[in-house]
Order: structure tokens, then sequence, then C-alpha cells
């Protein structure tokens, strides 16, 4: 399952609902204030919601907060669904929607469905770099069709957007996300609204105009965008992927880990390392795994999970160092654009994922994530963007501090590709010689190359 | 002139579909305490139980988090704007 194949026709929505049915449906609290827009447009219908909180139960519909106490809602799946087994799985067109009964829609989305079902490499030499039995990456650099993990959610929040009949689709982002966000709503037919901070790197920006989205770069850090979503959500009643459509947008990071157990033969790696922003992504990868445990496809430990953040922007890293139960937030200062998110919304929940698995969270300076994504390149050809830079750094650092240990099999979340954000890279890679078309200028370049050893290299030979 | 509060959906409800409320006070604990005395069924969802601002929510003054500015203590003026919104968003 590494390579993208051609999509599975939809079926219509009405022969969906007749085939599979609404369980649940009927248990959401019935209040006009809580209704869809306008009816469901094509596709699958989003599950009723569950307040993680106080239990308050709500019909499908483009919220996520809890009107009663305004804690997270999340999608509320019927225990007693048909499962299916490995082999079911096995069988189904290479995409996240093989999962789909842990995605929260009943039927058959409409939209997205190519996305998912990336590859999962193994890297022996990066396991000798960190100092473990093996490694692989989880390789989301080359997510179908906008080159990050962030493809899994909007995959999810397109199809309630157009379930619940919103008329345009957005998001706050700190670039990924917006590229993401931009190319499904094309693809979708939706107009996009994106909110992003004005200085973000030029692949990013060029990566969500082209989609023909409306692109709005505000003065401030990403937490003051996020801010200003929100009451636009509030305001204009749009379907915003990361944040009035974030019950249904999160769950789709949970195929990460559904990907990996099945990639790794339907087992469970020891470890899994994945860079932490809105803290999001560690939270469902936990709840990825235990619901595939749950299921019975997959047993034993439940990985530990280990978070990475920017030394300039680690809210969670150092919430999961003093224990604390309330996050204090931070103004980003980091290369890591991706990750810079000084007031993350699932900060709390995430060091709980991370201390609760037996995992852990490291902080990397600017300096040591720019020399991730050259270690990572150079010892596994995978070129990531600074956050996959930070994360392989914090593994280095997780091994040294004894937290990795020699008998660990290692996934690593590379969630991003290196092309987006060639900016923090390119002052540490020196020029490239130019030389006139003859072999009589090749000839000094390889000479003075011969006999040369590189003083300190960055991944060791193999043995 | 007073102080304003710009309030999410799901809080207008609770103060009689207004989504600014005005209130007085030298800090924002102050004017927090003085509009929800008039709306009492925002005050849980605006202060905790012990007095502090209500985890679920995030309060900006003048567009800043007020946990950069001494929270409830952040000394406040006339014409000075607040924002809440609800903290479980974006990422
Ligand atoms: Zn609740």
């Amino acid at each position: 399952m590494t390579t993208i194949t051609t999509a599975r026709p939809a079926l219509s929505r009405v022969a969906s609902a007749a085939l599979v049915g609404r369980p649940g449906a009927d248990t959401g609290r019935s209040d006009p204030g809580h209704s869809p827009a306008a009816p469901a447009a094509t596709g699958a219908d989003p599950l009723p919601l569950l307040c993680r909180r106080c239990g308050s139960r709500y019909d499908p519909a483009p919220i996520a907060i809890c009107e009663e106490c305004l804690g997270p809602l999340d999608p509320f799946y019927d225990r007693h669904r048909a499962l299916p087994s490995r082999t079911t799985i096995e069988a189904r067109p290479a995409s996240l929607w093989r999962y789909r009964e842990w995605l929260p829609f009943d039927g058959s989305p409409a939209h997205s469905l190519d996305t998912g079902c990336t590859p999962l490499v193994e890297a022996p030499a990066l396991a000798r770099a960190i100092g473990v039995a093996r490694a692989w990456v989880k390789n989301d650099s080359v997510s179908h069709p906008t080159l990050s993990f962030k493809d899994r959610v909007v995959a999810a929040a397109i199809n309630a957007a157009s379930a619940f009949g919103l008329g345009t689709f957005g998001c706050a982002s700190t670039g990924n996300l917006a590229n993401a966000v931009a190319a499904h709503a094309a693809r979708a037919g939706l107009p996009a609204w994106i909110f992003i901070p004005h200085d973000l790197e030029l692949g990013k920006v060029v990566g969500t105009l082209v989609y023909g989205a409306h692109v709005v770069r505000v003065r401030g850090t990403y937490d003051d965008v996020n801010r200003l979503c929100a009451q636009v959500a509030d305001r204009f009643g749009w379907g915003i992927a990361n944040v009035n459509l974030r019950s249904y947008y999160g769950e789709g990071s949970k195929t990460v880990a559904f990907e990996i157990a099945e990639q790794l033969g339907w087992r469970l790696p020891a470890a899994v390392i994945a860079p932490m922003a809105g803290g999001s992504l560690v939270t469902k990868l936990r709840k990825g795994f235990a619901e595939f445990h749950l299921a019975g496809l997959v047993d034993g430990e439940l990985p530990r999970l280990y978070g990475a953040q920017a030394t300039g922007c680690q809210p969670i890293a150092r919430l999961v160092e003093s224990r604390g139960d309330r996050l204090i937030p931070e103004i980003p200062q980091t290369i890591a654009r991706s990750i810079a998110i000084g007031n993350p919304a699932d900060g709390l929940t995430a060091a709980a994922a991370l201390r609760e698995t037996g995992g852990w969270a490291a902080a990397v300076s600017d300096e040591a994530l720019v020399r991730g994504i050259r270690i990572l390149a150079e010892s596994t050809g995978i070129f990531t963007e600074t956050a996959g830079g930070a994360t392989v750094a914090a593994a280095l650092a997780l091994a040294k501090s004894g937290h990795l240990r020699p008998d660990d099999e290692v996934v690593l979340c590379i969630t991003g590709n290196g092309l987006k954000t060639v900016e923090a890279v390119t002052a540490a890679l020196g020029e490239a010689p130019i030389i006139a078309p003859r072999l009589r200028e090749v000839e000094p370049l390889v000479a003075a190359l011969a006999g040369q050893q590189d003083p300190e290299p960055l991944v060791a030979a193999s043995h | 002139m007073p102080i304003t509060i710009a309030l999410p959906n799901v809080l207008a409800r609770l103060a009689d579909g207004h989504r600014t409320v005005e209130g007085s006070g030298g800090t924002l604990g102050d004017v927090v305490a003085d509009v929800t005395a008039r709306y009492p069924s925002l005050r849980p969802r605006l202060v905790d139980e012990g007095g502090n601002p209500y985890p679920f929510v995030t309060y900006y003054l003048n567009d800043e988090d007020i946990r950069f500015a001494g929270g409830f203590g952040a000394a406040v003026n006339d014409g000075d704007e607040v924002i809440v919104v609800p903290a479980v968003a974006g990422g």
C-alpha cells in the first residue's frame, strides 16, 4: 500500500445511507441551534458529537465546542458498529478511507478519496545514527495531494463541510493546512478563505494561492490568526476546518496510526515520535493505536509516544516536564513555522498522551533541527521541512537522554516536505560550483575531493 | 467610556443574545465581575471556581492574550477592547 491508486467511485448518498444506516444518530440532542446550515449536499453523514468533559450530546453539526461547558466535542461512534477484519481492510483501495469505520461518517465520503496510505520506509542508517534497533519513517512528506499530513485531516473536514452544505471552506494555518485546505476545496468546488501569518515561507504562500484560494496574510503570529479565525467562523458561518469542523477534522490524524500498524504487518512499534504544534497529532495517534488495539487488529503494548518541539516554542514540552495542569502560552521564536503555535489547543491532552504512554517530549534548537533535516536527507533520502527536522533532532536527543533505548523499534512521523521550507536549510548547504561545459573544469573538482575525508560526517557510514 | 467585551455566539446566548457587552472597573477582573453581575449565567463560563479565568476560554485585551498581561489583574482603561474566544480551536 505504498502507492496511490485511482479512487473508487463514491456511492450516492441515498444508496449509502440505505446500506449503512445511521447508528447513534437518533441519540443526539435535538436543538435547532445545532442544525446544519443547509441540507447535506453529497456523500457521507457526519456522526453525532459528544462532549469530552461533561458528556452532553449533540446532533451532527459544524460545532466543535460544548454549549454547556465549552469543552471539546468528539464524534460519537456506535460501539456496536460492525468492524472490518485485517483481510477486509487489506482488500480495500489504498486510501485513508480503508479505515472508514474509525472515521466520523456514516456512508461513503464524496471527496478526497485518494488521500492517505503514504510509505512507511525502513531507515537503517537513521536507526544507527539515533542508536535504536530499528527505525522507520512514516513519510507524509509525499502525502497526496499537498505533501503534508494535513491532507488527512482536511480529507475528513471537506466531507463534513460538504455534508453540512457549508458554502465556504477555510482555516487558520501555519502553512501546511493552508495548502491542504486550498487544494481539497478546489477539488470539491468550494471557495476557500485562508488566514495565515503575514511572514510565512514563500513556498507555503504560493502553494496556497495557486489553487485559487482567498489568502489573507495577518500581521501577527499564528495564535493571532487563530483567534481571528475563531471570530470569523462565528460571524460568517463558514466551515473552518480547524475551528467549527475541528471535531471531524482531527479524526483524520488517527489514520497515521492505523497505517503504521498495518504497514508493520499488523503490529505496534515500541515508540512513535511526532512533531507537536497544536498537540492534536500525538493525541490522535494515541487514540488510533488504542482503537486498533480495542478492535483486536493488533495486540501487545501500546507504543510510547514522544513529541518534538522547537526550543523557541515549547509550551507542550514544558508542560510534560513540569507535570502541570495549566498550559503557559509562549510567543514563538523559531524558524520551524509549521510548529510555531504558542497557545496549543490540545496542549493538555497532548502532554497527557506522552506521559501516560510512557513517552516524553524534547525541544531542539533551530540549529539542531536544520541538522536533523540534513541527517534525514543524507541517511534516508527524504527531504523534510523544519517540523521533520525537529522530529529527527528530538529522536537523537531522546536517545541520548535514555528515553529511547537501544532495543527500541521506533517510527518517526515525518509530516511535511522540505521543498516548502527551503529557506531553512539553504544557508547550511553551501554553494554548488558553476563551471563552463568543459571536462577540464570537472577534473579539478573531482581531484579536490580525492583523498579528502569529511571531518564530521552527519551520518556514519554503514559497516 | 466603558470597556467592551466581545463574546462568541455560544456565550452571547447567555447575555440575552448580545455579542458585545460593556462593563467598567480598574482591572479586567473587575470588568468581568461587573458584566457577570448583570448576566449571572455567563459567570461560570467566564470565571472558574477559584475566581480565575475559566480555562476553556481565552481572553484577549487589546489583541494580547491576558496570560501575558497579568490575567484578571491586568489594568484596563476606558475604551479598551476585550475579546473572548473558546480555547479549543486551531492547530
Ligand atoms: Zn460539555
